[in-house]
């Protein structure tokens, strides 16, 4: 429980609300969704001397399910990340749509991390935070991994539910849905607990023009963070093949018997 | 020789394909494999594995589930942990990763011999850039789909023990999907709709072409998914689904690349656009140039035909 609701408690008399929540959002700053890949000379990664960076995709619906867990129980937001210096910018850009608060775990080697030692950074991070609740988007949209946040919950001894499409709160009680192959499930848990967030649970807010203004007087707080070695190591990247070229069949519906005798006889596929 | 734990998931006493993938791509390996189930019928399993350890649990938690898994790894002093790339699979393996203390690698596509090691090949950026790694200590992957191949046969020894029931989180419903409808990211044919469906009624040609197939499932591009002309769980790219299917159908889809980094590795790609300048026409082994709404019908009753002389 955060001090100042002690102190208040400690004045007033009133009780603290129950639910009055430590909320954190774990993001990333990643390659924006319409980069092109360089491969950097060393042939070991991709050059991003150029590359340009945004928030990532799923970590607005991650951030967007904190603030309105926020907005529903009481508390306070932090955005929280592993990243360069400059991703004083994405922080800026969570709080500017609602984050009470940032957190940068400075790494300038953050891209080179792989999901073991990240993981552990931003879990013992969670744990100073003191944190009761962690959003993360299900994926970053540049490694695509959809790991750290089930690996921050295990080396936590967290509840996790991932790919969650419905969320609610009772108390400490929650209740999570997520889409699988075969439909709808949905799980209970108790919380502290890490929500990995899929496209869906809900419309992310954009930044307003006094949410902008607001996020300058903000506290972003920048940790040196404690990081154990990679036990990924890089063999090389390479870009993908490209498909040969295709043909235009036709054109209208007198194409249709053409496409479906090259299905059928070149291809093999029907 | 190195030794790998497969976890394999089963449904009412039948293995998943993508698990029976994952048993093949470890096999390939050279490695002694050892198949992890789990749930009610899963002791009586056939599969291809030097060993079946059968976790018999009714209530499913993904936590307690991967403590399980982690706990034979640590037992069998095993190398790897694999999984298919499924909802499940993308679900624990991370857990089991962290439970063993090592990376995970996701959605790999391809695994080799490397040395005493495992070299594991993996699509980033939503397949915009292939990486080549291994890990220095353990591993935990999950295998994508379609990308290897399946062994099939009997495993010689099972021993079964209770699962864990030291839940964390704690699967209490699943509301199955309705009608058998295929999901895109299982089904060997895929006809995918976009923009130039002109009108979310239109999709009713698209359900149609899908269901004249009998196997395929219905696909969308992000656009019209976020016009809510469809559900996500239909939208292939990046940040939707990616899909590797036999067949794909990109119809009235101009060939974006958020959409194309979700599909180019289609077996065999078809494009149906009335501009003939469209990028996914780039893509495509096939085009058709024209009017969906006049096509796709047609297309529909042609498949249909076909399938009824076959």
């Amino acid at each position: 429980m955060p001090l100042a609701h002690l102190l208040s408690y400690a004045i007033s008399g009133d009780p603290p609300a129950p639910n009055d929540m430590n909320i954190v959002a774990c993001i990333k700053r990643v390659p924006a969704t319409e980069t092109q890949p360089r491969i950097a000379p060393d042939g070991k990664g991709m050059d991003h001397s150029t590359t340009e960076y945004m928030l990532s995709f799923y970590d607005e619906i991650a951030l967007e399910e904190a603030i309105r867990t926020k907005e529903a129980v009481g508390g306070e937001v932090t955005a929280l990340t592993l990243g360069p210096a400059e991703a004083t910018k994405e922080i800026r850009d969570c709080l500017a749509r609602g984050a009470d608060k940032g957190c940068l775990l400075t790494d300038a080697e953050w891209y080179a991390r792989d999901t073991r030692t990240t993981a552990k950074a931003l879990s013992a991070q969670v744990s100073a935070i003191g944190a009761d609740v962690v959003f993360c988007g299900r994926q970053a949209t540049d490694r695509d991994n959809a790991a750290v946040g089930q690996m921050m919950a295990t080396y936590l001894g967290w509840a996790c539910v991932t790919d969650v499409i419905e969320f609610s709160l009772d108390g400490t009680k929650g209740s999570a849905m997520r889409e699988s192959e075969h439909g709808i499930e949905t799980y209970t848990f108790e919380l502290p607990a890490v929500i990995t967030c899929q496209k869906g649970l809900n419309e992310p807010r954009y930044a307003g023009l006094k949410g902008i203004m607001a996020a300058k007087k903000k506290p972003i707080e920048e940790v040196d963070p404690e990081l154990v070695d990679n036990m990924t190591e890089v063999l090389g990247v390479e870009l993908p093949p490209a498909r040969p070229e295709g043909r235009i069949i036709g054109e209208g519906t007198a194409a249709i018997p053409a496409l479906l005798e090259a299905l059928r006889t070149e291809a093999k596929v029907f | 020789m190195s030794k790998i734990i497969v976890y394999v998931e089963q449904r009412d006493g039948t293995a998943g394909r993508a698990s029976l993938e994952a048993l093949g791509a470890a096999a390939s390996l050279g490695a002694e494999v050892i198949a992890v189930v789990f749930g009610a019928g899963s002791a009586s399993i056939a599969l291809s594995a030097a060993r079946t350890v059968a976790l018999e649990g009714e209530q499913y938690s993904p936590d307690a589930l991967a403590a399980d898994i982690a706990a034979v790894a640590n037992e069998e002093a095993a190398n790897a942990v694999f999984c298919a790339s499924t909802g499940a699979g993308r679900d624990l393996a991370p857990r089991v990763a962290a439970l063993m203390d090592c990376p995970c690698f996701s959605d790999c596509t391809a695994v080799a011999a490397d040395g005493e090691s495992i070299a594991y090949t993996r699509p980033t950026l939503a397949g915009k850039l292939i990486a080549n790694i291994k890990s220095t200590a353990n591993a935990v992957a999950t295998l994508r789909r379609n990308c290897f191949e399946a062994a099939e046969g009997e495993s010689a020894v099972v021993a079964a023990r209770p699962a864990s029931t030291d839940f964390k989180a704690l699967l209490v419903e699943i509301a199955e999907k309705t009608g058998g409808k295929l999901d895109v990211s299982e089904a060997p044919i895929i006809v995918s709709g976009g923009r130039g469906m002109k009108d979310p009624s239109n999709f009713k040609l698209i359900e149609d072409l899908a269901a004249a197939f009998g196997n395929a499932a219905v696909g969308a591009s992000r656009a019209v998914v976020d016009a809510g002309w469809r559900p996500h769980s239909e939208q292939v790219g990046q940040t939707g689904k990616t899909v590797a299917p036999q067949l794909y159908f990109a119809i009235g889809i101009s060939g974006a690349i958020q959409h194309v980094a979700g599909m180019k590795t289609s077996k065999v790609i078809v494009a149906i656009n009335k501009d003939p300048d469209a990028a996914i026409f780039k893509l495509a082994d096939y085009g058709i140039v024209g009017d969906a709404m006049e096509i796709v019908p047609a297309l529909t009753e042609a498949v249909k035909g076909a399938l009824a002389d076959a």
